[in-house]
């Protein structure tokens, strides 16, 4: 695009909170949560002053703001809401009805910690609870990709072969607090780019009576459930297409996995959320260095982009994968993923835990990790 | 037309919520369902709360709803309804949708949705003031997983988890006053009622949808299986809760209380726990404190509500 750009100096939480007032959507169920309440908290200053129109409902927990939300959206009106941690945690069961009641609702998550013991800090915990909720889970680099994935997630959440909650995850503090220079587009061209909202049956089409959340027993609900399946497969081509799209009005590409310097990787590392920012620095020191390494980052979590991380490690003889957060008594969620899509081809793949609880990973420690020096658990003090 | 011409023709054509449902016969709850959405004149939203008339109503792929309905889960009705009203209004308010029908929202949810693991959700949507009429059905304990006790379950009631047993008579503690807990909210409308009192129902309904702001209804409604009566006798368990002054029939408008039935003459409340087999057990020599003391909370409760009700009603007539 050839138009001048500027970048305005916005936390990741400030950039989330622009790209809902450009949005102007409907509904706003909100509850406040640490590292989360900065995005609403500029919302309702938006709000306040008039630059939207939309209805904030103040609700008295966060399991009541994702049913006020599921309420909304499926009335027909554009809904979205905010939350991390805990509030995703008391969140998760209606998460799941979200998406078997196919509610297209768009949740900024500040990715934190989970108790106990209470911490504020960033690590996926709370994203990796709700991983099998049928929400479409996406996770930002920094601050201008948490507000590129927001303005992308309406298109993909009410696409009609979609039709299924999207989570933009930024990890906590270090994004959401974290001010960054970004770029925001302008307000008409956002508006453009989400459209109308539009859901196949919305509750208040009074000409239309419909029953929503009915109880289904064996004989129908495996096949219900296998919908959300099936759309989620339809949405990795969804995420491409809007991803498409975005980059004609902003120039910046949003896959749902990024291959950085991966062309003629011997050794590849996969990860998610800030730490890929890093990581993409030590790749380069290292590739200066005549080392054969690269960085494969999974920008969707749900749908997980399967076929592209097996074609993207084809070449790779080790493959380390990095878990911000734990699976005590099994093998890390991402890890186990990747050993799986990777099953058969020559790469030989590890898994790290990482960073619980907002713990700084460093460049040395990802070096440790590329040179297969680290431990299974990167960054941990010895008990002794 | 009277009352009675209005509730019929609105059962006509194509009734809110239609036959062949699977509740129960005796139950109170379609009872309860018909008069609350045939005494609202407005189209009607309906969202429910996981229980015996979410399940007996919309086994998939068949409905009995002819009226836009929505489940999400136990616990959320009164949040769901938040997000459902608060979309009408931004729409309405964005010219999306027509503003010249007002919708009538209604919640119906069993007494563990508005009483136990309702409560939070329904009090934080009392406090913001939506515009919906929360109706519980209450009929005293977790009736769709069988017959759990809840807050709302009278004391000495044997239930699934508080057996009458050789050391135990039943649950030993006292329901909660939940109209008053609403009441509490300083919403324009609450009423208690009972499935057996149409009338009355019918008119607190209307009240209700007029008030202007969130209502709250408590309607008893028996269980023939719960309770352990005929289901023929669904109207004489009802009326006696109300006779024997156990349920009163009252509402709280403005803040204001007025009885709305006053029962004749003082029926103990023996007459009533003898039709139920969930109070058999109270007739064991060892009940009678029991039985006593169920009697002494009724008559307390009863007198403390008419001191409450003349007291407003002298307070009204003075203003």
């Amino acid at each position: 695009m050839a138009s001048v750009r500027t970048a305005r100096l916005l936390t990741g939480s400030e950039a989330v909170a622009n790209a809902m007032r450009q949005i102007d959507p409907d509904v706003v169920p909100i509850y406040p949560i640490t590292p989360q309440t900065p995005i609403i908290e500029r919302f309702t200053r938006f709000v306040a002053d008039g630059e939207t129109s939309t209805e904030i409902v103040n609700v008295e927990s966060e399991h009541s703001a994702m049913s006020a939300a599921v309420g909304s959206a499926l009335a027909g009106a554009r809904t979205m809401t905010a939350t991390s941690s805990q509030g995703l945690a008391l969140m998760v069961e209606v998460i799941y009805i979200a998406a078997g009641m196919r509610a297209p609702i768009v949740m900024a998550v500040g990715n934190r910690a989970l108790s106990a013991p209470i911490n504020i800090h960033g690590d996926h915990s709370d994203g990796y609870l709700a991983r099998d909720s049928g929400a479409i889970q996406l996770f930002a680099e920094n601050a201008q990709e948490a507000y590129d994935l927001m303005v992308m997630a309406p298109r993909i959440a009410e696409h009609p072969d979609v039709l299924l909650p999207v989570l933009v995850g930024q990890d906590g503090f270090t994004i959401t607090h974290s001010a960054e220079p970004v770029e925001l587009l302008p307000d008409e061209a956002v508006r453009a780019f989400v459209g109308e909202y539009r859901i196949p049956a919305p509750l208040l089409d009074l000409s239309a009576p419909r029953s929503q959340g009915m109880f289904a027993m064996p004989d129908y609900y495996f096949e219900l459930r296998h919908q959300i399946a099936a759309a989620m497969e339809r949405a990795r081509e969804v995420i491409e297409e809007v991803a498409a799209e975005y980059e004609e009005l902003s120039g910046r590409r949003l896959s749902a996995l990024e291959e950085y310097r991966l062309e003629d990787a011997e050794r590849a590392l996969v990860c998610m959320g800030s730490t890929a920012g890093t990581v993409k620095d030590v790749v380069d020191e290292l590739r200066a260095e005549g080392e054969r390494v690269g960085l494969l980052e999974v920008r969707s979590f749900r749908p997980l982009p399967i076929e592209r991380i097996r074609a993207a490690c084809s070449g790779c003889s080790e493959v380390a994968v990095l878990d911000r957060a734990d699976t005590p008594g099994g093998v890390g969620a991402l890890h186990a993923e990747c050993a799986a899509i990777l099953c058969g081809s020559r790469a030989r793949v590890r898994g790290h835990v990482y960073g619980l609880g907002g713990r700084d990973l460093s460049p040395a420690e990802i070096r440790a990790v590329f040179a297969g020096a680290a431990p299974r658990y990167v960054g941990l003090r010895s008990a002794s | 037309m009277s009352r009675l011409k209005t509730l019929v023709a609105n059962e006509r054509g194509t009734p809110p919520l239609a036959g062949g449902h699977a509740l129960c016969q005796g139950c109170g709850i379609p009872v309860v369902v018909r008069t609350v959405l045939d005494s609202i004149a407005t189209p009607k939203v309906v969202v429910g709360a996981t229980g015996c008339l979410e399940v007996a109503t919309t086994r998939f792929p068949g409905t009995a709803w002819n009226v836009p309905w929505m489940h999400v889960a136990f616990e959320n009705a009164a949040a769901v309804a938040s997000g459902i009203e608060a979309a009408y209004r931004a729409l309405a308010r964005r010219g999306a949708l027509p503003q010249d029908d007002p919708i009538t929202f209604v919640v119906f949810a069993g007494d563990g949705g508005t009483y136990d693991i309702g409560l939070q959700a329904l009090s934080g949507a009392l406090e913001r003031g939506h515009r919906f009429l929360f109706v519980c059905y209450d009929n005293q304990a977790y009736m769709n997983t069988g017959i759990q006790r809840s807050g709302a379950t009278p004391l000495g009631a044997s239930t699934t988890t508080t057996p009458a047993g050789l050391e135990s008579l039943g649950k030993m503690q006292r329901r909660k006053d939940m109209t008053a807990i609403a009441a509490a909210h300083r919403i324009p409308f609450v009423g208690q009622a009972a499935a057996s009192h149409w009338y009355d129902l019918s008119r607190k309904v209307e009240q209700a949808v007029a008030a202007g702001g969130p209502a709250f209804l408590n309607v008893l409604s028996d269980c023939p299986l719960g309770w352990g009566h005929e289901p023929k006798l669904f109207k004489s368990v009802l009326d006696l809760a109300v006779e024997t002054r156990l349920w009163p029939l009252y509402e709280v408008v403005d803040g204001s209380y007025r009885i709305t039935y006053l029962p004749k003459r003082r029926v103990p409340v023996t007459e009533w726990l003898a039709l139920q087999a969930r109070f058999t057990h109270l007739q064991r020599p060892d009940a009678e404190k029991i039985v006593a003391e169920i009697q002494r909370r009724v008559d307390e409760d009863w007198d403390r509500l008419l001191r409450r009700a003349s007291s407003d009603a002298a307070a009204t007539e003075v203003s």
